[in-house]
């Protein structure tokens, strides 16, 4: 990505300085207008591009430190893909990523590396992100050695003894290999590795999905021990809504691209305003063989093509309140009177989302 | 379990095992349960504990697996265990179809859905080519697939997610099958998705008094879709009732365990879920006594001795647990926990020994 042809400058968030945005409003990160299109390209040679995947199209939030973050929505609402160009794992086709104060959106080399260490993540999958041929020992010290820190071998394994503790894990065990520990001790290791370079910003990306229930409770319970413990700031994405429920102090809801509603965890689920929020609310499963039978309405369709999206409100194929006007105007992210900010143009009543089997709070 | 009529499948004492480098796996060590026309039955338990493997005996899917089989399963009077392949092979996909968690790995990628629900619908029935194509279109109609006729001639790929679930259980329900078996259909699901798939199965259970056998760890969907539900653990079934007595006044501190330790959309932030700790165990060399035991916040000394038997509750004769603790502590402690006791604290309030470490 090439600083020329960019369509927004670093200094065009509100004409702040990076010393600006750091210190005052305790905002870690800064997300404006960000969009990613992944092109859609023809032929094998010469590659003509004839349409782009459109995976994140202008989101804007912010995460306080701090604070927890979550992200939800169905597969290929852009979660995952926000979370990597908020890490630099991916380089945003326009929009600006600003963290701790400095517009990361185009940092590169040596500067990059600095930033990223700063952030970690814990990926789903515990069996395919560790290095099957390493002891778990050198896996936890790995961002030590890429970051050249701690070179003296005593003090590192003693340092990496220590994380192995924090996570819950015996130390011990430094010199096993991951075959030898179970689907959630794996992922107790993936968060020691995240943790080692005491970064401020942890992005956990559907960190329990992959496991079992019982052991589900046990990963929660460390990563919401840990942030209270070492003040982190999380973004944890995940499609359970009540998992999402448990860890996060603040939810963006995300569908086809755009987050289409925001606010506070107490809020948004007591009285969520966006359809597709009350959609979503409304097809978890209640543990509750007392309501079994219930009528609930079911969301119908599929998501649509993010090549090709619905005009005006996306959410307009599949809202049962859908009406002319979402077909042509797209709503606006904004305050809805009740705590979130949703993008909707005729938002949720209280009486409609008791029609839908939600439950809300005043 | 709610008694009506005849059961359409009985499975008694149902062992598995198979033979691998480190040992004889116990996967299904004496198993018991029962399921009746028109109803469903929830199998729930964590990976490993023999619910798959369970199914999938019944079909007879894990005979070529080398697996030693020991026990019983009736269907409709013939014994699944002993039947030999061909008559299995008549009652596989016709009487009995099972549909699997992952739908793309299910579907053939090269061949059209409708060959592979045409060829479904051949195995079983003597009709013609035009005749189970008009079939297919008519089961994906059936499943809520919009405009069948043109879809039908379509690739997998071409399907999102939930509608290649529906691929699937419209070829299960090709040949009018009397028990479904439904292994963790949802999981690799959307909510909304989800919210659909389960819709859609009891709709047509509704219509066609189909018995569902359905397999989860997910404590959500067996409350909304089972009438009974049998928890597993390690091989064994430790607990089976209602689905409303499950979850009402749960017996077995492996339930509680389960129960305590999902979030839910209603519960308070500020409660810590309680987690089961440890791991499951090896089903190679399995914990003496109760499987559960060093799991177990509750457990007494005796308890890795003595390995309890599935007996019915006192005062709910189809309520069984397998559990060494009396029927008093028991209650005591469950509830304790529903007042937000940790299990030390219920242990302590409940004046029970604390569990040796």
């Amino acid at each position: 990505m090439s600083e020329a042809g960019t369509p927004e400058a670093p200094s065009g968030l509100a004409g702040s300085t990076p010393q600006e945005t750091g210190a005052g409003d305790g905002a870690l990160v800064k997300v404006r207008d960000l969009v990613k299109h992944f092109p859609i390209t023809r032929g094998i040679i010469f590659q003509r591009k004839v349409g782009a995947v459109r995976a994140v199209d202008g989101v804007s939030f912010e995460i306080k430190r701090g604070e927890t973050l979550g992200l939800v929505g169905e597969t290929g609402c852009g979660k995952s893909t926000t979370a990597r160009l908020v890490t630099r794992l991916l380089d945003a086709t326009s929009g600006l990523v600003s963290f701790d104060g400095q517009d990361i959106t185009r940092v590169k080399g040596g500067r990059l590396k600095a930033v990223r260490r700063e952030m970690q993540m814990v990926f789903q999958d515990p069996y395919s992100s560790l290095n099957p041929r390493k002891t778990i020992g050198s896996i936890i010290a790995e961002p030590f050695a890429i970051h050249g820190l701690l070179p003296d071998k005593g003090e590192r394994k003693r340092e990496v003894q220590r994380l192995m503790e924090i996570v819950g894990l015996n130390p011990e065990h430094y010199n096993r290999y991951p075959h030898e520990f179970s689907g959630g001790q794996r992922q107790r290791i993936g968060v020691a590795r995240a943790l080692a370079l005491k970064p401020k910003l942890l992005v956990a990306d559907e960190p329990v999905s992959a496991l079992d229930v019982s052991i589900q409770a046990q990963v929660l319970n460390l990563l919401r021990d840990l942030q209270r413990q070492f003040g982190l700031t999380v973004v944890f994405i995940a499609h359970d809504l009540s998992v999402v429920r448990h860890m996060c102090d603040r939810v963006a809801v995300m569908y086809l691209g755009k987050v289409v509603e925001i606010g506070g965890g107490d809020e948004l689920y007591g009285f969520p305003r966006h359809p597709y929020t009350g959609a979503l609310l409304a097809a978890v499963p209640v543990a509750d063989p007392t309501r079994h039978g219930e009528k609930r309405r079911v969301l119908g369709g599929d998501v649509p093509s993010p090549a090709n999206p619905p005009s005006g409100c996306r959410f307009h194929t599949r809202c049962p309140k859908a009406q002319d006007i979402c077909a042509t105007q797209e709503p606006v992210l904004e305050d809805k009177g009740s705590g979130t900010q949703a993008a909707c143009h005729f938002p949720l009543t209280r009486e409609e989302l008791a029609d839908m089997g939600v439950k809300t709070r005043a | 379990m709610s008694a009506v009529g005849e059961p359409l499948l009985r499975v008694e004492d149902l062992r598995v095992e198979f033979p691998s480098e480190d040992g004889i796996v116990h996967a299904v060590d004496g198993i018991t349960y029962q399921v009746f026309p028109g109803k469903t039955l929830g199998i729930v338990g964590e990976s490993g504990s023999g619910k798959t493997v369970s199914s999938l005996t019944t079909l007879g899917l894990t005979r070529r697996q080398g697996a030693k089989v020991s026990g019983r399963i009736l269907f409709e009077g013939r014994d699944l265990v002993t039947l030999p392949e061909d008559q299995l092979r008549s009652i596989r996909g016709n009487d009995i179809a099972m549909i699997f968690q992952d739908p793309l790995s299910s579907l053939h990628p090269l061949y059209k859905v409708g060959k592979q629900l045409v060829e479904a619908v051949l195995a079983h029935k003597d009709v013609s080519k035009a005749a189970a194509r008009e079939r297919a279109v008519e089961l994906l109609g059936l499943v809520g697939i919009p405009d069948p006729a043109r879809r039908v001639d379509q690739f997998p790929h071409e399907f999102s997610g939930g509608m290649r679930q529906r691929v699937m259980i419209a070829m299960a329900l090709a040949n009018d099958p009397k028990l479904l078996i439904a292994d963790e259909p949802t999981t690799a699901l959307d909510v909304t998705v989800q919210a659909q798939i389960l819709a859609l199965m009891e709709r047509l259970q509704r219509e066609l008094n189909m018995a569902i056998v359905i397999i989860t760890h997910d404590l959500g969907v067996v409350a909304e879709m089972a009438d009974d539900i049998a928890v597993m653990y390690a091989g064994r079934i430790v607990e089976t009732a209602s689905a409303r007595q499950v979850f009402a006044a749960p017996e077995h501190p492996y339930t509680w365990g389960l129960l305590k330790s999902i979030p839910r959309l209603d519960g308070s932030r500020d409660e810590d879920l309680v987690p089961i700790p440890g791991t499951p165990p090896s089903l190679i060399r399995p914990p003496s006594g109760c499987h559960f035991h060093p799991r177990c916040p509750y457990s007494q000394p005796d308890h890795a001795r003595i390995d309890p038997l599935l007996e019915p509750v006192a005062g709910e004769p189809d309520h069984h647990v397998a559990c060494l603790l009396s029927s008093e502590d028991r209650r005591r402690l469950w509830a304790e926990l529903q007042r937000g006791l940790k299990p030390d604290e219920a242990l302590a309030a409940a004046g029970l020994p604390e569990a040796p470490a």
